[in-house]
């Protein structure tokens, strides 16, 4: 059965205003069109998710999508500062929660296992445990230490981004593997966008690189260069030159309305997106290949 | 012979990069921690293992990464795994030998805050990016650097907020509080090193060439203690810096600044 349908669609269908999104990946497979198409909906009061918010979340919560974030790194990666969020937080006028990164891993790790909390050692830095009442301790029955736990975080959407996938959303991704998984297991529904639609024989030529079934997927979305200015491994580059220009244009709330008009609401979808970065943009981020060494999984 | 002339960050990195010993297993943060552990790898420690947070591990990044999830760090690394698997599996373990820190604040005990300046959590002055994995890499590495230019406003007596544990209240704290890792044994400045005595406690062990005790003291926000046997780093090598500038930031992004 195909769940392939366009992305304005899959967005339609799975994020309503005041759902918890998370748009999964680390620095890798951001799905920036997504959120771009979440955007341009208009979606409402949505509670963002994400280890590291990036300037996905750093663009959504400037266009009022947002009334929650929920991170363990708010930076600019490896620039400094994630401006908007940052501002909206010390303003007043944004909620937030907060975990270091193993913590909020935990959370989904727990959530796509099911499983009622997830236990982590102690790091001693005790000021998030008590800032933030989602990090408790219990006694390990075995031992009887204390150890630090996280409830589930059971995102109701999530966005993963991968290199290929087939129209059922078997999907196989490479490069920077970051929580994908988990918070595909995670979430009530899976919004799969992919650079490639490929043939099930493909995915089945390769079992081990498949890290989300299809069965849990919700929506399948062929959309190439959807992670740009992240990047897909093997595809294109990130455009870090786009990273360091946030840090300066996001300072200016007038340029930021410049930017979400010309690149998001000024664009119909990614394809629009992508013609209009331009033939050099497109050359500076396109990538030689480095394939593997095949492997060899055996007729029987 | 003319004397080398050097930016601070470069002095901190270098200094930084003769700390690791090969064969180290070392989780490399971005920026300048990034270029130290670059440097010990092409210099004497070739077999540095890099382990970076995205989950990459034994990387030989071919240009230097603007961030610590760049695709250069995946091509021909050892291997991939997933965050979970890092944290849990590498760091938490007890696999990592090493981990970079830094932050906007470091304490007389070696405590670091990286979240917020102020003093209401829930209404922060300057809002900072926040732990990331500094919180377990503090807790569980072996041992911890510290890199930070040195001034007062970044050397409290104590934190506005404990992001990332140092020796905590001082002598056993890290012992009390179940933590496996040594804790930050070192804080390259840029006018000397700082570690801690038997009490954990961050006193001048070293000072950079031509750096004066009075410039840490002065520079520092706690009534900061010069070790007896006071050491002088060794100059920066001309080799050390053409590797620096030519290899690995020919663009000077991280070694113009701090």
């Amino acid at each position: 059965m195909t769940k392939l349908i366009p992305l304005s669609a899959a967005i339609a269908q799975n994020v309503h205003d005041g759902d918890t999104v998370y748009a999964a990946g680390f620095t890798h497979l951001i799905p920036f069109a997504a959120g771009h198409e979440i955007i341009r909906q208009k979606k409402r009061d949505l509670v963002l998710a994400r280890a590291t918010p990036d300037l996905i979340y750093d663009q959504l919560v400037a266009a009022g999508c947002a009334r929650k974030v929920i991170f363990s790194y708010m930076g600019n990666p490896g620039v400094g500062s994630l401006r908007i969020v940052r501002t909206e937080i010390e303003a007043g006028r944004l909620e937030w929660e907060e975990f270091s990164h193993f913590g909020m891993i935990s959370r989904l790790q727990a959530g796509a296992a099911g499983l009622p909390f997830m236990p982590m050692n102690q790091t001693g830095a005790t000021d998030l445990e008590h800032a933030n009442p989602c990090i408790q301790r219990v006694t390990d029955p075995f031992s009887g230490r204390e150890v630090i736990v996280v409830p589930p975080l059971n995102p109701d959407v999530a966005i993963v981004h991968v290199q290929r996938a087939d129209v059922q959303g078997n999907a196989h991704l490479w490069g920077i593997i970051g929580e994908q998984k988990e918070v595909a297991f995670a979430s009530k529904r899976v919004i799969l966008t992919a650079e490639e639609i490929v043939d099930e024989a493909v995915i089945r030529s390769d079992p081990n690189r498949t890290l989300i079934p299809g069965f849990i997927v919700s929506a399948v979305c062929h959309v190439p260069g959807a992670a740009h200015p992240s990047y897909a491994q093997g595809y294109y580059d990130r455009d870090n030159d786009f990273y360091l220009k946030w840090d300066k244009l996001s300072d200016s709330a007038e340029a930021v309305k410049g930017f979400l008009d010309e690149w998001v609401y000024g664009v119909m979808d990614r394809s629009e997106y992508w013609q209009k970065l331009g033939q050099d943009v497109r050359d500076r981020l396109k990538v030689s290949p480095r394939p593997s060494t095949v492997v060899d999984y055996g007729e029987y | 012979m003319e004397a080398l002339t050097y930016s601070s960050a470069e002095l901190m990195i270098v200094n930084a990069s003769r700390l690791l010993k090969d064969g180290d297993v070392v989780f490399v943060g971005v920026g300048q921690p990034n270029l130290a552990c670059n440097l010990a790898k092409r210099t004497h420690a070739p077999n540095l293992v890099m382990i970076y947070e995205a989950g990459v591990i034994g990387a030989e990044p071919a240009r230097l990464p603007l961030s610590i999830g760049d695709p250069t760090l995946v091509s021909g690394a050892l291997s991939v795994v997933s965050m979970y698997d890092i944290f849990a599996n590498y760091l938490q373990r007890g696999n990592v030998d090493v981990g970079f820190l830094g932050g906007a604040q470091i304490d007389r005990f070696g405590n670091i805050n990286a979240t917020f300046i102020g003093n209401d959590y829930t209404h922060p002055n300057v809002r900072l990016p926040g732990s990331g994995g500094a919180q377990e890499i503090a807790a569980w590495a072996n041992r911890c650097y510290i890199m930070t230019p040195h001034q007062k406003r970044r050397f409290p007596e104590k934190v506005d907020f404990m992001t990332a544990a140092g020796y905590l209240n001082g002598t056993d704290g890290r012992a009390r509080a179940g933590l496996r890792g040594k804790g930050p044994v070192a804080v390259v400045t840029d006018i000397g090193v700082l570690e801690p005595d038997t009490t954990g406690e961050l006193v001048l062990t070293a000072l950079h060439p031509g750096k004066t005790p009075d410039e840490a003291v002065n520079n520092t926000g706690w009534t900061l203690k010069v070790a007896a046997q006071l050491r002088t780093t060794d100059e920066i090598t001309g080799n050390e810096l053409m590797i620096l500038r030519d290899e690995l930031d020919p663009s000077g992004i991280y070694l113009k600044g701090g």
